[in-house]
């Protein structure tokens, strides 16, 4: 593997960058792997990765029935953060945030991770409550989050609205200067070159079409490219999480919703932060290219289509006019939706699954890239041990059985 | 947008309409003789196909009644409508 520095940038050029090595193989899926992972996005080719490095599995094949980054990886908003309510989601995305800021140098691949901060508006009174609320958990759990006066948050961004005259006037923000934005693609590159490196199968156009069991124990997958055996299969295929445990014969407490996103046209750099809104249902950055991406709430219905209702994306448009007055103008270049896994408690599911050697790790709904290093982690840290990790441990299917759910919908910053 | 098309009102657009997901799911006669598995099935466990799905709508800016839709996940076209106590089609 060509590793990549100044140094093979400048030599590279020399020869017109015609010369860089292929990122990673494209084998022919083998007829047996330790361990299969369902799914080429983030968090699949992150705990693919993980398992090599951290725990010495490399006989492992990563089955993407598209291409590597191709759904939720590369149509999400790019945001993270790690200013959850509850100490387990806390202790979950914060593990994330800190491998986010050492993932370019331990990939070596720029992710084009960006610490510009992020600002949760609060509108009324009951958000100005909860945040607070939030922000001062964060503080208790080591998570740098704090609460801002309207001045305050005017500071940080200077071409918000905060006039007292909008419908739904901006009285108050968290802000967490450590969250931000990294390269959403680039996440998936480089943990692929990285898993690669080790050994990974990384098989492209392999649709996984059923999961054979003998006895109450996986024995791998059937693909539209044949069979292929397994000692343990992950499926992490967040939108169609059921799918999967249909083919696997169980249930989840899962529906899949579509959720929207688009960029503008470029413009020089007007906005340094990260802006969200879950009362009004928009949420905006602005990508190096100088486009701003923005994101709005999910459609109601369940939907596996790639695709939402136009009215969605004219209320998320209203919100954001009504914030930044000086976007009136611009247009908007791109609209697209992803398929949202969506938990009742608006967390995710990370851990075993009724069927032996099957594991499960999906229901992020509407936040998960911002876990994909951490998710991938603990993720790969269940599959190797068989249990799962302390921090993950809370986030089992077995909580709905025992009912000690962890209601995040407040932290989600996304209505559903 | 979805056009749909309420029993008592006739076809109006989406935006008239709340969404109450998953239909006929019965709550149980004795909840008290359920176990907690099986309590979590009828609360939280759902059927999320990728196909034809019936569900509940309720006309929120209409005569605000419930009623049951069979729609397709993924054209999103609407196969049947039909009035809560009636069978799936």
């Amino acid at each position: 593997m060509e590793k990549f520095s100044a140094w093979s940038l400048a030599r590279n050029a020399l020869t017109g960058h015609r010369r860089w090595s292929r990122q990673w193989r494209s084998p022919e899926p083998k007829r047996h792997y330790d361990v299969i992972v369902i799914g080429g996005g983030g968090h699949g080719l992150a705990t693919a990765y993980y398992l090599a490095k951290n725990h010495g599995i490399d006989n492992v094949a990563v089955l993407e029935k598209g291409w590597l980054g191709g759904g939720n990886t590369g149509r999400n908003t790019t945001i993270l953060r790690s200013n959850y309510l509850w100490d387990e989601s806390a202790a979950l995305y914060e593990h994330s945030l800190k491998l986010w800021e050492s993932l370019s140098r331990e990939l070596n691949y720029n992710v084009m991770f960006s610490q510009r901060g992020v600002l949760n508006l609060a509108h009324n009174t009951s958000d100005v409550r909860a945040g607070r609320r939030r922000a001062e958990a964060n503080r208790l759990n080591g998570v740098d989050s704090s609460w801002l006066e309207p001045d305050a948050v005017k500071d940080i961004c200077p071409i918000l609205n905060t006039s007292v005259d909008l419908r739904y006037p901006v009285v108050g923000a968290t802000y967490q200067p450590r969250g931000g934005t990294a390269r959403h693609d680039a996440v998936a590159w480089g943990f692929a070159r990285a898993a690669d490196e080790r050994g990974v199968d990384i098989v492209q156009n392999c649709e996984v079409t059923g999961i054979r069991r003998e006895g109450g124990r996986v024995t791998g997958v059937e693909t539209s490219r044949g069979f292929v055996g397994a000692g343990k299969v992950a499926m992490v295929t967040a939108g169609h999480s059921s799918v999967l445990a249909e083919m696997a014969g169980f249930r989840l407490p899962i529906q899949s919703h579509p959720l929207q996103a688009l960029v503008s046209e470029p413009i020089k750099p007007v906005l340094d932060t990260v802006v969200m809104s879950g009362a009004i249902h928009v949420y905006v950055s602005q990508s190096d290219k100088g486009e701003l991406v923005i994101g709005a709430g999910i459609d109601s219905y369940n939907s596996y289509a790639q695709r939402g209702s136009f009215h969605v994306v004219e209320g998320q448009m209203a919100a954001l006019v009504e914030l930044f007055p000086m976007f009136a103008r611009l247009r908007m270049m791109r609209n697209w939706g992803g398929i949202v896994d969506v938990c009742p408690d608006a967390s995710p599911i990370i851990g075993k699954t009724p069927v032996e050697g099957l594991y499960l790790n999906g229901g992020w709904g509407t936040g998960g890239f911002k876990a994909t290093p951490g998710s991938g982690w603990l993720f790969a840290w269940t599959i190797a041990h068989d249990e799962p990790h302390p921090i993950n441990a809370p986030f089992t299917l077995e909580r709905f059985t025992g009912g000690a759910l962890i209601d995040e919908h407040g932290a989600a910053a996304v209505a559903h | 947008m979805l056009r749909i098309s309420c029993p008592w009102c006739g076809v109006r657009d989406e935006t008239e309409f709340h969404y109450g997901g998953q239909a006929h799911i019965a709550r149980p006669e004795d909840p008290d003789a359920l176990t907690d598995a099986e309590w979590a099935d009828f609360l939280f466990m759902r059927d999320n196909p990728k196909g034809a799905f019936a569900e509940r709508w309720m006309h929120a800016a209409g005569c605000r009644r419930w009623f049951n839709v069979k729609r397709h996940t993924v054209t999103h076209e609407i196969l049947a409508v039909y009035r809560p106590g009636e069978p799936a089609p």
